[in-house]
């Protein structure tokens, strides 16, 4: 079987890998991007290339600048593979995915990992009903489809993607009966010594402050201080109430759907996979991989660029793809380290400017504790049903880490593969053992990263 | 059947619009919709329900992550559904608890020693945690 090679293999088609595609050609490199969705985008630019929505007003500037990236893509020679799942990397950059069924292997020099962000698991008793979607589902439905949820319509929880969703359905004409932001108090005092970093990027700033103007214009009920989120079903199984805390008093709303949201996460499935070294960022509350300035990981020959090795948002990952591709394309010789430095000397600017304001961001939008590490009633493990009192207990039990309560009760085993429980259930038992979250580890994860046919499987074998 | 409050369309740029079956019923998509959005579209929620307590499901993240999504598809179980565009014709039907076979999870196993006959699937124990 011959094995196409290439010089470097992108996964991930948003904004780092679209970027990261478009500079490492400018050098002659042999490229393939692989990417989960159908066309390119990412998340953040879904469906760019085919806006579903007609009134551009509604999702705003932000979403369009997309379609310079698209461009830059387009021109540049790169072969295009959408709707590739990778499922395996060995260490000798052989990359085995699947594409319509059929399963391939290709081989790269370098591999770039782009595969962005998660949202955040958003635990709380009932998240499990149907009619409970996270913000970003709700934004994917109108960036790809020009859908919008069923009312009565309630957002519950923190962070500029919460305020941005809001605004965008407002736009459209949805009703949204309450914005109920969780943020908790003390969050703003909290934040202001990181503010004059901020200010490096005021233009962002002040886009952050021209939404909450523009939620508060709209007379939307906005509720601050909102905690002990309990979802309610109805007699047929669906989300019929949302019940909370404000106050100290407790309140009930009637709806339909309810949008949830806590912040984005790194992706850090492949990552981890490939066994490469992460980090716990206190800050961020999350894993990310230890990488150098240029992207490069633990394991030679490996980056990754984007909301996959750490968040910092659209922008940045565009700008961090182009100086990864440049690093690249000078390891791979085609341009020396004096003209390296100067090719990224503008993107490094710019990064630098984007990264200015995450701090306050992160410290402002932090998950409440109730988010973090649930009530003993939550299922924290949404595949396999296991409940965060089920973890309090294996560790009184004596297990010390998410790879044991795994074994013990299958959380973390189901077709997830721990995505939406693996942050929770390392912070319950953190917590319960009073050690730092880095000190109890994360699940081990091993190949295939996404379940997989038998036959696909044996495709390999021809 | 679907029952469930459908979500609504906003004026789209125009495509072509497709036929899916949900459950059955004929419900009219736009080109590009997944079939997770399909039955968001036409109200079918629960959209499966789960293999442990067989309490109902829906989609959650559309991006992937969460496999809440997971639908009988032309007759396949277990397919993805905000992963998989709905082309004219596609049956769609909820997912009933049987925990796999089509999309193996073989997430506990190795590739080197897969387990081909699907074991460490269909022998689900319902042991006590606490033990
Ligand atoms: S809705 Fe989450 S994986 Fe499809």
């Amino acid at each position: 079987m011959n094995i196409p090679v290439y010089d470097l293999v992108i996964i991930g088609a948003g904004p780092a890998g679209m970027s990261a595609a478009a500079t490492a050609s400018s050098h002659g490199l042999k490229i393939v991007i692989l990417d989960e969705q159908t066309a390119p985008g990412g998340q953040i630019y879904r469906s760019i290339s085919n806006p579903a929505i007609a009134d551009e007003n509604i999702l705003g500037a932000d979403y369009y600048h997309g379609r310079s990236l698209l461009t830059a893509m387009r021109y540049a020679n790169v072969d295009y593979l959408p709707g590739s799942i990778v499922w395996a990397v060995s260490p000798d950059l052989s990359i085995s995915f699947s594409r319509a069924g059929k399963s391939s292997q290709i081989k790269a020099k370098k591999l770039l990992i782009a595969t962005g962000a998660q949202e955040r698991p958003v635990p709380f008793p009932g998240w499990t009903l149907p009619g409970v979607l996270t913000c970003g589902a709700a934004q994917i439905l109108l960036k790809s489809s020009g859908l919008t949820p069923a009312a009565p319509l309630i957002l519950a929880g923190s962070g500029p993607l919460l305020l941005l969703i809001a605004a965008q359905l407002n736009r459209a004409g949805v009703e949204i009966e309450a914005i109920l932001d969780t943020t908790p108090k003390g969050r703003y005092l909290k934040s202001l010594r990181y503010l004059p970093a901020a200010l490096r990027n005021l233009p962002l700033l002040i886009k952050g402050v021209g939404l909450l103007v523009e939620l508060k214009r709209s007379g939307i009920r906005y509720v601050n201080n909102v905690s002990q989120l309990k979802a309610l079903p109805g007699s047929n199984q669906l989300l019929s109430k949302l019940q909370y805390s404000v106050d100290n008093r407790i309140e009930t709303s009637s709806c339909t759907t309810l949008l949830v949201h806590q912040g984005v996460v790194p992706n850090v499935q492949l990552t981890r996979a490939l066994q490469l070294e992460h980090q716990w960022d206190e800050l961020q509350q999350c894993w990310k991989p230890s990488l150098d300035s240029w992207g490069e990981s633990s394991q030679a020959g490996i980056f990754v660029a984007g909301d996959s090795g750490g968040i910092a948002g659209a922008r940045a990952a565009e700008y961090m793809g182009e100086l990864t591709a440049q690093r690249i394309a000078q390891q791979l010789g085609k341009l020396n380290k004096e003209s390296l430095l100067k090719q990224t000397a503008k993107a490094g600017r710019l990064l630098y400017q984007q990264q200015a304001i995450r701090p306050f961001l992160d410290a402002m939008y932090q998950p409440a504790d109730e988010f973090l590490k649930p009530s003993d009633e939550t299922l924290v493990c949404r595949c396999e049903e296991v409940t965060a009192g089920q973890i309090r207990g294996m560790v009184a039990q004596g297990c010390t880490g998410p790879n044991q309560t795994k074994a013990f009760s299958r959380a973390g085993m189901g077709p997830c593969q721990g995505r939406l429980c693996g942050l929770t259930v390392a912070q319950i038992i953190a917590d319960e053992r009073k050690v730092p979250v880095k000190d109890v580890g994360y699940y081990k994860i091993r190949s295939p990263i996404k379940p997989l046919t038998i036959g696909e499987i044996a495709d390999l074998a021809e | 059947m679907p029952n469930a409050l459908p979500f609504k369309r906003l004026t789209t740029n125009s495509t072509e619009w497709i036929t899916v079956y949900i459950e059955g019923q004929p419900v009219k998509i736009r080109q590009g919709d997944s079939a997770a959005a399909a039955v968001l579209v036409a109200g079918l929620q629960p959209s499966r329900t789960t293999v442990v307590s067989g309490s109902g499901r829906a989609p959650y993240c559309m991006m992937g992550v969460c496999f809440e999504c997971l639908l009988k598809i032309d007759g396949v179980e277990n397919v993805q559904g905000c992963m998989t565009p709905a082309c004219d014709g596609m049956q769609i039907v909820s997912q009933q608890q049987a925990r796999q076979l089509n999309r193996t999870d073989f997430s506990d196993s190795d590739l080197s020693s897969a387990n081909l006959s699907n074991k460490n699937l269909t022998d689900k124990k319902n042991e006590d945690p606490s033990v």
